[in-house]
């Protein structure tokens, strides 16, 4: 059920996929109050008092946890974490059975996080709770696009007319595959850069362009985004050596040299240095928006847990209404 | 065997169809002590037959039972999902008089012992004609071929690594050349284990969208190639258990037109549901070979039309929900289809790409002929006298919903739930006996 005046469409962010240009631009101009908010000294409000935030996470990760826990204690909820160690999906219990028992338990609001595209989706479906994608698979991850939308809005004012070439594994990629939904739907430009084992079948009917040569894929761009190649990719499997990728597509200061002058680079971390990632550019503040990208990620949460929260507030009010 | 002795059973007001003589025309038919005593156009059309039991047939379809030359069940072992008996009540529900079953259970039909175990449970527990095709490989390991001689003389009707490919070349060549030695079909599993490993949808736009791991759709056609190769070097007998591509089918097309012994079946699910009936990660439309593009749809349904595939299998495969209750990923494969192969079938009647007596006949006598079988010497899928009467009566345009709860098979995961056909089985007879009427 939702409101004319609701942020997003429904009560789970599942993907960019499902939502309007309408709602990002609501949400980013929602998380830039948030920023604000995040460089004061007091941090905290009550927004989200007395509710219960999950964070359920069958990958590792830190950046991305950490980012909700904190933007679930700023608001004021309670936030438990939940990491796959430590649960019974290792004793063998389903996906399923796993959500039904979290389910008892009665969060408001769960994060998820698995390895296989889909798990948001189905676990939007058996729980009554709201569920964000944290990332499955390589689906989607839409927070980590909407914060690197964030960081662009706040750098270049807006997404139309912009080039941004998304560099690296995109075929494991669900980073790359939210930003370019996203990006394509704000009207810029998303070129993909790869050596052909690392794009996925079909790249070209995402109405992007795709290059093989990385000079000539960053020539005349805004945004550069790196990718994070996981180690066990790197060696035999879809290139031949870490060196060989660092030569041919690492950005270093004589690839980024192609780019439009004062081009930013972005990378969703953690990085590899000198494997993706020259350290000289990750550190450069002049260029890099590595950290910024961090710091933008707790307001985006914030904005989103914000705006599920208002659905939540809204669908109950309207079923009091009913009984 | 299950028949039924001394009984006589005469149907009446039937429209025949044999698709082995191509008879279609009305008339009726005679069963004495569980096989066909007279079938013709004119038997019982002037006088009432003074028979113990009579069946007015009321100008509906009496066909050969089907037999479906692909069916998995899970016993031994996993009954939980499917026993040969629930599969069989299953099989007689959806108009199949005959299964034969995959050797992929555990432990693994590998044994003359437990060629035998099928058969005697069959006989024991099933209303349908259970014929048990035995592992090529022991252990379906792919590496050392299993006692074929041994395993046809307790029953094997075929040999296959069930789902599974036998990647090795050269176990596959000999494996072959030794079925060849004793005149024993050989099934195979098409797919490149290599270039589809972990996947779980065919490699293109689609699956690049929801981000599933996915395998190219020529992972098909390389072993096809491979395996027409290795026939011509061999001479042994082979069937494509089921294909699901175009370039498959071009290969076979070509390899059938040399004149080698080649045979080809196609799922039921391949002619009628594409890669995007995956939707939001639908599992139950998780299947190996996956969903194809619509494309090689419909070369399949030409592909029967033409009659370069010889038969339309369901690929029957019972999963719990602990198996599909899962991401897509990490879900098992497998549809159900026992009763939802005919129906499923029929839309290349109803779309107007074959005819009735084409698609029963890839369901009846071409099957029959490819796996060689016979009662007393008389061969099965055909009305003809003295065949057995393992029969179908069956309403071609009866439009019905599939509900998954209410399929006979003790899995529900049908791929079909909710989907919209025209005909299915309205009874069922296996030896003169009849095994399912339909409740009205």
């Amino acid at each position: 059920m939702t409101s004319p005046d609701a942020i997003l469409p429904s009560k789970h962010l599942l993907g960019i996929d499902g939502l309007s240009p309408a709602n990002i631009i609501a949400l980013l101009d929602l998380a830039d109050t948030y920023v604000g908010q995040g460089r004061g000294a007091d941090k905290k409000t009550a927004l989200l008092k007395g509710r219960t935030l999950i964070n359920l996470f069958f990958e590792a990760s830190t950046r991305t946890q950490s980012s909700f826990e904190l933007a679930g204690k700023r608001l004021g909820a309670d936030v438990m974490n939940m990491s796959v160690k430590t649960s019974s999906v290792s004793k063998g219990e389903t996906l399923l059975d796993t959500a039904s028992t979290l389910n008892a338990m009665r969060p408001d609001i769960l994060v998820v996080r698995h390895q296989d595209a889909g798990a948001a989706e189905l676990l939007s479906r058996k729980l009554d709770c709201s569920v964000i994608n944290a990332g499955d698979g390589a689906h989607e991850h839409p927070t980590q696009a909407l914060l690197d939308a964030l960081t662009i809005r706040r750098h270049r004012g807006s997404f139309e007319g912009l080039v941004v070439a998304i560099c690296g594994d995109v075929l494991h990629s669900r980073v790359a595959r939210s930003n370019l939904r996203l990006l394509s739907m704000m009207g810029a430009r998303v070129r993909l850069v790869a050596p052909r084992t690392l794009l996925p079948c079909d790249a070209d009917r995402f109405g992007v362009e795709i290059y093989t040569d990385m000079k000539q894929g960053l020539a005349g761009v805004d945004i550069v985004m790196m990718l994070r190649l996981q180690l066990e990719r790197m060696a035999g499997a879809f290139v031949p050596s870490a060196r060989e990728y660092f030569r041919f597509y690492g950005l270093d200061r004589e690839k980024l040299a192609y780019a439009k002058p004062g081009a930013l680079v972005m990378h969703p971390g953690p990085m590899n240095r000198g494997v993706e990632i020259a350290s000289d550019i990750a550190d450069d503040v002049l260029v890099s928006l590595i950290s910024e990208q961090v710091e933008m990620g707790v307001a985006i949460r914030m904005a989103i847990l914000d705006a599920l929260a208002r659905g939540l507030a809204r669908d109950e009010t309207e079923s009091r209404g009913m009984t | 065997m299950i028949t039924s002795r001394g009984s006589r059973i005469a149907f009446k007001n039937a429209r025949l169809i044999d698709p082995a003589s191509g008879l279609d025309a009305k008339g009726g038919l005679l069963v004495e002590n569980g096989r066909i005593a007279d079938v013709g156009p004119r038997l019982f059309n002037d006088a009432e037959p003074h028979d113990p039991e009579v069946v007015d047939c009321r100008g509906l379809v009496l066909a050969p039972g089907l037999i479906d030359c692909r069916v998995f069940t899970g016993e031994p072992g996993a009954e939980h999902r499917e026993s040969l008996e629930s599969a069989s009540a299953a099989a007689a529900a959806g108009g199949v008089t005959s299964i034969i079953v995959m050797p992929n259970t555990d432990p693994v039909i590998d044994e003359p012992s437990l060629v035998d175990f099928i058969l005697r449970r069959a006989a024991a527990t099933a209303k349908v004609h259970v014929l048990p095709c035995a592992a090529l490989t022991k252990g379906l390991a792919g590496e050392t071929m299993t006692e074929i001689g041994l395993l046809k003389e307790a029953g094997a009707i075929a040999f296959s690594d069930g789902d599974r490919s036998v990647a090795n070349a050269r176990v596959f060549r000999r494996a072959l050349a030794y079925a060849a030695t004793f005149d024993a079909l050989v099934l195979s599993h098409t797919e490149d284990p290599e270039l589809v490993k972990g996947a779980s949808a065919t490699e293109g736009e689609f699956a690049t969208r929801l981000g599933l791991p996915a395998g190219p759709a020529i992972a098909e056609a390389m072993m096809v190639e491979r395996d027409i190769r290795l026939v011509e070097l061999t001479g042994a007998r082979l069937h494509f258990a089921q294909i699901s591509t175009g370039a498959a089918l071009d290969a076979i097309a070509a390899a059938k037109a040399r004149g080698l012994p080649v045979t080809c079946g196609v799922a039921a699910h391949h002619l009628t549901l594409n890669e995007l009936d995956v939707g939001a990660y639908y599992t139950f439309r998780k299947v190996r070979p996956p969903l194809r593009s619509e494309a090689d749809r419909a070369a399949m349904a030409e592909g029967v039309a033409s009659g370069v595939i010889d038969v339309i299998v369901s690929s029957h495969e019972p999963q719990g929900a602990d198996t599909k209750r899962q991401p897509f990923a990490s879900a098992a494969a497998g549809t159900v289809g026992l009763e939802t192969l005919l129906p499923a079938a029929l839309t290349l009647l109803h779309d107007g790409r074959a005819s009735l007596s084409q698609v029963l006949g890839a369901m009846t006598a071409t099957p029959a002929r490819i796996f060689g079988l016979t009662q007393n010497g008389v061969a099965a899928g055909r009305l003809a006298k003295g065949a057995p009467a393992d029969l179908v009566l069956l309403d071609e345009d009866e439009p019905f919903v599939v509900d998954a709860e209410k399929l006979s098979s003790r899995a529900r995961n049908t791929a079909f739930d909710g989907r919209k056909f025209s005909g299915r089985a309205q009874k069922t007879y296996v030896g003169g006996k009849c095994v399912f009427e339909r409740s009205r």
